[in-house]
């Protein structure tokens, strides 16, 4: 009956206290809010050297099929056009985000999204865009742009969008 | 006694047998076949103190919790009870435990001093009259009175089932908030049952994927709080974290530590290529692990360090390799029909666990090493992402639901693919790692 003698195994308990009092946004900044939104001003879309007309007037991305990064003769239209701008507006740079549907895991889509951007970003350095203006960024399925879960939105969710970063006089 | 440990034995064996029975991929469905879960009883802790009067029901609600919570047992409730148990000392009164069909009862104390809490407890085989095992006694500070609770539950469900218990570990995971395409993500952790939530990153960058270092001490995540992913270790006691070295222009993510604690298992994309690397956490030497053009990513390491699980879409589509530690020739594990991902050692080692796409469904599914065996555990829109109970018997994964207002959860299931359960979360929750024993 002698309970207490028999084994008493203290719990090294966790501190867990010090940690709630951290305050999280002092170590937490920049990331990821606005995925596909222009980064540069935007101007307005009359202005050919706009970011809005980079974005509106050229087409700032482009589709992929399932599971593919191949570019579709629409997508290198669309690129044609972004590497004839970016050549003619030097001041830009690029950030190139490669996105993916909700179809896969998390862990395959960044991968393919990173294919994407890739693509992308070869077919704009293969036009005479110098190389480092040009980022990539893979998102996979954490920023879909539409979020119903049928065809007509993965579709526009499997892109590449080259977002303009670069100095810009607005 | 006899009779109490066979009950419960024979269930244990019917949750395995089929598995052993059949070669062939098995689809065990959540619903079918009913094990009768063992009755037990769990009175409030006699209170030895009068403060430590607040913690005697706490005590015993946590540890039956636990219990009905795996699917092998069942509570009966106090309103049934015929006698209470008023003292500690004194005899069980075993047979109104049996007129009410508890075959296993836990007695417990508590007592209160300052701070401290002692838990002492007794488990009981109510139909032999005989304790199961010894008693125990656990100490430790009042605000620690979970963890206690949860140790004695471990102390049941080991004594009954001849498993190792699972219920005093924790979970890191991602906590969501917010539409789809605004999804905001905070890393936490919690118990495993959902308490204790504390949030360790805010949501001003989206977090993925945290992994536990095999002594629970350190988190390993994905964070693009550098705007691009990048992977971070972060010590869990000071909440403090730093960003492992990477190359320019690369991005890295899925990381995952050796059963050591001295490496981490990632994957890197660099020119729209993806493949697996590791790296000396102490030293930063990173080491390239394959090198081919197509996807190469979600490694896991087996429980002796010697190999690693991954996902590779080399043959076209998605499927699970084995490959040894410092890489070389992988051999293919999956050949069902579909897409395999994010496949994950049993801490046991007997099994992998993995997410399967097919036909527009998402599956959390088990195998055997050699890719025999494969059973899929569950069947919905969309889960993904399994972790590992301590014990390697129970899944944790990540279940989204459908359409514009698609939420995630995270979801509990046995390795039989029965007792899918909800885990409570405060808000949307995916991602889920599960610590080791603490």
């Amino acid at each position: 009956m002698n309970l207490l003698g028999k084994i008493a195994a203290p719990i090294a308990l966790v501190a867990l206290a010090a940690c709630s009092n951290t305050d999280p946004s002092a170590w937490g900044s920049g990331g990821a809010g606005g995925a596909g939104a222009g980064g540069a001003g935007a101007g307005v879309a009359s202005d050919p050297t706009s970011p809005a007309y980079f974005q509106q007037a050229i087409g700032d991305r482009v589709l992929f099929s399932v599971d593919q990064s191949t570019l579709t003769a629409e997508a290198q239209t669309i690129l044609q056009g972004q590497a004839d701008w970016l050549l003619r507006n030097v001041d830009f740079t690029a950030t190139i985000e490669g996105h993916a549907d909700e179809q896969g895991t998390r862990e395959y889509n960044l991968a393919l999204g990173a294919r994407r951007a890739n693509a992308a970003r070869e077919f704009l350095i293969s036009r005479g865009v110098a190389g480092n203006r040009l980022k990539t960024v893979t998102y996979g399925k954490e920023r879909p742009i539409e979020i119903c879960s049928e065809e007509a939105c993965y579709a526009k969710n499997r892109r590449a969008v080259t977002v303009l970063t670069g100095a810009t006089t607005g | 006694m006899m009779k109490f440990l066979t009950s419960l034995f024979l269930g244990t064996a019917l949750l395995v047998a089929p598995a052993q029975a059949q070669n062939q991929p098995l689809r065990i469905e959540i619903t079918e076949g009913v094990i009768e879960p063992l009755p037990f009883a769990a009175p409030n802790f006699v209170p030895d103190t009068p403060a430590a009067a607040e913690y005697s029901a706490q005590l015993a609600r946590v540890v039956a919790a636990d219990l009905s919570g795996t699917g092998l047992f069942r509570e009966i409730g106090s309103d049934a009870y015929i006698s209470q148990v008023s003292s500690f000392e004194a005899p069980v009164q075993f047979a109104d435990w049996k007129a009410i069909n508890a075959q296993a009862l836990v007695t417990g104390a508590v007592n209160v001093s300052g701070n401290q809490l002692t838990v002492r407890f007794r488990i009981w085989d109510v139909f032999s009259g005989a304790e199961l095992g010894n008693g125990l006694q656990f100490a430790g500070t009042t605000d620690g009175w979970r963890r206690m609770a949860h140790k004695v539950a471990d102390q049941v469900y080991s004594r009954i089932t001849g498993e190792t218990g699972y219920f005093d570990s924790r979970v890191a995971f991602v906590s969501e908030s917010g539409p789809k395409n605004q999804r905001r993500k905070r890393l936490a952790i919690m118990d495993y049952d959902g308490a204790n939530v504390q949030y360790l990153t805010d949501s001003s960058a989206i977090v993925l994927a945290p992994r536990f270092s095999p002594t629970g001490d350190r988190v390993l995540y994905t964070s693009y709080e550098s705007g691009t992913p990048r992977i971070y270790v972060l010590d869990v006691g000071r909440v403090q974290r730093r960003v492992l070295q990477s190359q320019e222009g690369t991005m890295s993510f899925a990381p995952r530590f050796s059963p050591d604690g001295q490496t981490v298992l990632y994957s890197l994309a660099q020119g729209g290529n993806t493949d697996l690397w590791s790296m000396n956490i102490g030293s930063g030497q990173s080491a390239r692990l394959t090198n081919a053009p197509s996807i190469e990513t979600a490694p896991s390491y087996s429980p002796d360090g010697s190999q690693i699980v991954f996902e590779s879409d080399r043959s076209g589509t998605p499927q699970l390799y084995i490959m040894p530690a410092r890489g070389g020739e992988a051999r293919r594990i999956s050949f069902g029909k579909g897409r395999y991902g994010t496949p994950v050692w049993s801490p046991r080692g007997d099994y992998i666990a993995f997410t399967k796409q097919n036909k527009g469904r998402f599956h959390i599914g088990v195998m055997r090493t050699d890719g025999s065996e494969e059973r899929l555990l569950t069947a919905s829109f969309l889960d993904e992402g399994p972790t590992w109970a301590p014990n390697g018997r129970v899944i944790m994964f990540t279940r989204e639901t459908q359409g514009a207002s698609g939420r995630s959860a995270l979801y509990s299931v046995d390795i039989s693919g029965r007792n899918l359960r909800p885990v409570r979360t405060p808000d949307g929750g995916s991602d889920p790692a599960w610590s080791p024993l603490q």
